[in-house]
């Protein structure tokens, strides 16, 4: 029996949560070093997986498969496919600069009593997280994917409510309160959503008696599964609906900007830069391949949503007073973009929607992080706080900006590629839809420019005055997220060379052939 | 009724007497060893009522809970003993004349029934809790003398020469041994028996509290008038089902429901047959057990009961007769009435769903813990109800499961209840539980987990046996209770979501609670619970096996 690589690789940083929190109370900073230690170590190991793995060979590899529970007919079954060794990657690679990042983020503020161990507890939080969203972008097996899908809201829930953003304006109290409420309505969402979902596992079991994403495509193939069409659309729309709501689409959205803006930035990057992802990659991976008819007869709907997502966030992102509810809602629209291309059925789209998915985590990593610094010296969220910094903190000043400009997608940076890649193939399956998504871009420039024009230009502000620069360890987490923005901007083939073969996979379950491009005969 | 039938029936019988000779009178043939589990229990019980009597007040604690421990441990011996003799599957039999059925089911109950019991009398003899209270004595969950009247002389007496309730021991044993036979009983007489032989004492352990006294004894004479009413249901029920098929047995009552009986009862005549008989009995006798289970709108003893009663004996109540109480209905949904499926399946369905939504709605307004988890008990009957319903195997052995990983998962939440303590005793307002995560993250942490599997999330106990349930009811064709289920279970996590922000995102409050340091008796249970939770919720399967294997009922 080989190496199971992908099994290390989400066991790793869960053996680091036990590890880091098992650390005694007063040995604090072992206990970071310990995470980041682990977080490396995945990030090893999740880098020989991308490197062992073969784009044009098989569409599941370096697969695992045991017995676990028989009686649900639940199999441990692992695999990636390029969709899901690329997010695997990016996860593992995103973490230990949301630790490096958070480093001082859940240093007690008192002593209180020794037994209390909030700095152990924030970073074993994070690694238990991470080995969740790993496994759950190697899990074959509805179940347990389904299992990690919902076990991942608890210390997410935990990180967001436990930890909050010591910038805010009020007191303290109020503070507690916003933030627990923001924790708990990330859970009832994101529970509501699993729920549903669960009506759905089980519907799916009873219809297909298997839980193995193989087995069924091979009972499909070979004709002894076939659902009933009305059948199929309810369990399509249980499983979409809980990953709507983690994406989150438009109108389940609301949970994420309260999220976002209650958490410290570097768990606000650990939402919308990985845990949502879970989301996005799990409508490719099971909606597109369990359902294929189905999603095909909800795609009209699907597309308009994501439309409304993309404008409407881009909209609220415009009118936002909070540096982080705004990127909250920057993060709403992409997601719409994100959305948009999985479900334009076309193989641009869908490359375009997995690229975006890796891109749109590290823009937004470094722009939420370099918010993070940026508030975490003011000790406020409010634009309206700022003015100046560039003349004071010139290095935070660029970063941010490219950060900012990532995120409008400006050629030459990382996400470009993946945004144009979204709406050609949206326009040329719906022209009308593509025309629409662009308004987003247009609105992006609008609130990327006038955030970085309102804190960063203008008068040096009194507050902002004595502000210091990034500091060694901040330049450590912001520098090589910009570089790669920079690289997979001018040279993404990489990337694309990993995902386009299981790309094509997903679109021949949903048997689409991309539109022939008419060209109209020259006279 | 025709005097001819009455008439020829008294000739035969003097016909009898006056030709035939003397027959010879046949013993009873009763399987001692298969009833092993019961009479252990039952004789240790009368052991301890005799060590009450006879064995100085000084030495009776310890020989108490030595007794009853091991009572329990050799009775689950026993238990364990008759299934690996192939008494749960092969050997599946019905033994003591009829009145008992040993098979699969009911060993695995007793199994269950027993260990939850073992683990919850370790909270009874918890004597560590309020350790400054009383001065100098050793304190535990119960009334220093339970026949002195509240705040009177003669408690104060009481409590200063420093007397404990001991008693509570062989009750409990009283009501396991009731309980054992309770899943097991073969036909409706011994079902009542066993009814009131687990229920009695039970009405007298939720008298007891130390604490509270008034609330515990409101909360005994709630649980025994609203039980006496219950029992009475389920005895009318019995009658009218006896008028029905002419016996008590649920393989006779079977077969004349399936109209396989065509001998009738000349006694009988004018009745026997009769479906209106069959069906208000019937739905009689579901009351009663529907009552015991808790369910809407049998429900409305649980939330008092559960909230005054010393909160051990509430543990052990809300695990153990959860557990006998669904054995007994499932018997006889499944051996008794499955002619009449077509019957009580709307019915249950409609109890089954509101039972989910009532208790999981009404949780909603709880502000004391004790009184959440009364309504979370609710919602769970609905949820076990989904299984129930679903009428296959799969049904049976999912019902199972779940008893068992949910009984575990209560007593270890209760035994948490017990630590969490101000000048009053327990402190079970929920505002009191505020910043508990803080003060002492341990306790918080593993509440927190037993919450969690209440709530059904993965990796816990509680989200195997939902999934197994949920499952099984959608195989056996009620997806709708699946959708109701699911709907409920968000309600659910609501409220225990409630409290875990409670505990670990407030602020302490300054005049909060303490929580008590416990003997290890305590920690036995709360780390049995957590350890059960966690592995039931990791890899379930051996248990699974285990309950699909002993998911055939004996007929």
């Amino acid at each position: 029996m080989s190496f199971p690589l992908l099994t290390a690789t989400a066991a790793l940083p869960a053996i680091g949560a036990v590890a880091t929190a098992a650390v005694p109370a007063a040995r604090r900073t072992a206990a970071k070093w310990l995470a980041l230690v682990f977080s490396l170590a995945t990030l090893v190991l999740a880098g020989i997986a991308l490197a062992r793995f073969e784009p044009g060979g098989e569409r599941y590899q370096l697969t695992e498969s045991h017995a676990w529970i028989k009686d649900f007919g639940v199999r441990y079954e692992l695999g990636v496919d390029g969709i899901g060794v690329v997010l695997m990657a990016l996860t593992a690679l995103l973490i230990p600069f949301v630790i490096l990042a958070g480093w001082h983020d859940a240093d007690p503020l008192e002593t209180k009593s020794s037994r209390w161990r909030p700095t152990q507890g924030f970073f074993a939080l994070i690694l238990m997280v991470e080995a969740m969203v790993i496994l759950s972008f190697e899990a074959t097996d509805v179940f347990l994917f389904y299992i990690l899908f919902e076990a991942m809201l608890i210390p997410m829930y935990f990180l967001i409510g436990g930890f909050g953003d010591r910038a805010h304006t009020g007191s303290d109290e109020n503070a507690a309160a916003q933030r627990s409420y923001a924790a708990v309505k990330f859970l009832l969402y994101n529970l509501v959503g699993g729920l549903i979902m669960l009506a759905a596992v089980i519907g799916l079991y009873v219809v297909a008696g298997t839980f193995s994403l193989s087995e069924i495509a091979e009972a499909r193939a070979n004709g002894s599964l076939s659902m009933a069409t009305s059948t199929e659309r309810w369990l399509f729309l249980g499983f979409f609906f809980a990953f709507a709501v983690k994406a989150p689409l438009w109108p389940l959205h609301t949970w994420l900007p309260n999220a976002m803006g209650e958490a410290t930035s570097p768990v606000a990057v650990l939402i919308t830069a990985v845990v949502d992802k879970v989301g996005t990659f799990a409508m490719l991976r099971f909606c597109l391949q369990l359902f294929p008819e189905a999603s095909k007869w909800a795609t009209p709907v699907i597309v308009v949503l994501a439309l409304i997502s993309i404008v409407y966030g881009a909209l609220l992102a415009v009118g936002q007073r909070d540096i982080k509810r705004l990127i909250a809602y920057a993060s709403i629209s992409h997601f719409g973009f994100i959305i948009l291309g999985i479900f334009a059925m076309t193989s641009q789209g869908q490359s375009g929607a997995t690229l975006y998915m890796v891109n749109h985590g590290i823009s937004t990593a470094a722009l939420m992080l370099v918010a993070g610094f940026l508030i975490t010296r003011r000790g406020s969220r409010l634009i309206a706080d700022y003015g100046g910094v560039q003349k004071v903190a010139p290095v935070l000043a660029g970063t941010f900006l490219i950060g900012g400009l990532a995120t409008l997608s400006l050629p030459g940076l990382a996400p470009f590629v993946s945004e144009f890649l979204v709406l050609v193939g949206t326009f040329s399956a719906y022209p009308a839809a593509g025309v629409i998504a662009t308004t987003g871009i247009v609105l992006a420039a609008l609130y990327v420019l006038v955030l970085y024009q309102r804190t960063m230009t203008g008068p040096v502000k009194a507050e902002v005055q004595g502000m210091a620069d990034l500091k060694v360890r901040e330049l450590v987490v912001v520098l090589p997220l910009i570089a790669l923005l920079l690289f997979l901007g001018v040279y993404p083939k990489p990337l694309t060379e990993i995902v386009n073969p299981a790309v094509q996979h997903t679109m021949s379950d949903v048997q689409k052939k991309d539109p022939q491009p008419e060209v109209e005969a020259a006279k | 009724m025709s005097a001819t039938a009455v008439h020829s029936l008294w000739t035969m019988a003097g016909g009898v007497t006056s030709t035939a000779p003397v027959e010879k009178f046949k013993a009873p043939v009763i399987e001692y060893t298969q009833l092993a589990p019961v009479l252990i229990v039952i004789g240790v019980a009368v052991v301890g009522v005799l060590v009450e009597a006879f064995v100085p007040r000084r030495a009776r604690y310890y020989t108490q809970v030595f007794l009853t421990v091991v009572a329990l441990a050799a009775a689950f011996a026993a238990v364990v003993g008759l299934a690996a003799g192939g008494y749960g599957t092969t050997k599946a039999h019905i033994a003591a004349m009829g009145a008992i059925a040993i098979d699969g089911p009911t060993l695995f109950l007793q199994g269950t029934i027993l260990l939850t019991s073992l683990v919850a009398v370790f909270t009874f003899a918890e004597r560590r809790l309020d350790p400054a209270a009383h001065g100098k004595h050793v304190v535990d969950s119960f009334a220093a003398q339970a026949a002195s009247v509240p705040g009177s002389d003669s408690e104060k007496a009481a409590v200063r020469a420093g007397f404990t309730t001991t008693e509570v021991f062989p009750l409990v044993l009283f009501s396991v041994a009731g309980m054992l036979v309770f899943p097991a009983a073969n036909d409706l007489l011994t079902l009542f028996v066993a009814l009131e032989v687990f229920s009695l004492p039970l009405y007298l352990l939720c008298a007891v509290a130390r604490r509270k006294r008034l609330m515990s004894q409101e909360a005994a004479v709630k649980y025994f008038l609203l039980g006496a009413f219950s029992s009475a249901f389920l005895l009318f029920g019995i009658a009218l089902l006896y008028g029905y098929a002419g016996s008590v047995s649920y393989a006779t009552i079977a077969n004349v429901v399936n109209g396989s009986v065509t001998q009738i009862d000349p006694a009988l005549a004018d009745t026997m047959g009769n479906d209106a008989l069959l069906l208000i009995g019937g739905a009689m006798i579901l009351t009663g057990l529907l009552f015991k289970v808790g369910a809407v709108p049998f429900h409305m003893w649980t939330p008092d009961v559960y909230q005054g009663a010393p909160t051990p004996v509430t543990g052990f109540m809300a695990a153990a007769t959860k557990v006998a109480a669904f054995g007994a209905l499932l018997r006889l949904l499944y051996v008794v009435l499955p002619g009449l499926a077509w019957d009580w399946r709307p019915v249950m369905w409609a109890v089954a769903i509101i039972t989910m939504l009532g208790g999981a709605i009404v949780a909603i307004t709880q502000t004391d813990i004790k009184r959440l988890l009364a309504y979370s008990s609710i919602a769970h009957a609905g949820f076990i109800l989904a299984g129930v319903i679903a009428t296959t195997p799969d049904g049976i052995s999912s019902v199972l499961f779940y008893l068992g990983a949910y009984s575990f998962v209560t007593v270890g939440a209760f035994a948490v209840v017990t630590l969490v303590r101000d000048a009053g005793g327990e402190a079970t307002h929920l505002s009191k539980w505020a910043g508990l995560g803080r003060r002492s993250p341990l306790v918080a942490a593993v509440f927190a987990v037993f919450l969690l599997a209440f709530a059904g999330i993965p990796l816990t106990s509680g989200f195997s046996g939902k999934f197994a349930v949920f499952k099984a009811a959608a195989d056996g064709g009620a997806g709708g209770l699946v959708v109701v289920g699911v709907i409920s279970s968000a309600i659910a996590a609501f409220f225990y979501i409630r409290v875990i922000v409670l505990m670990f995102f407030s602020e302490p409050k300054a005049d909060g609670p303490t929580v008590a340091v416990p003997s290890p008796l305590t920690m036995t249970t709360i780390a049995v619970g957590v350890a059960v939770t966690l592995v039931l919720g990791l890899a379930p399967q051996y248990f699974l096996d285990l309950a699909s294997q002993a998911g055939v009922f004996v007929r």
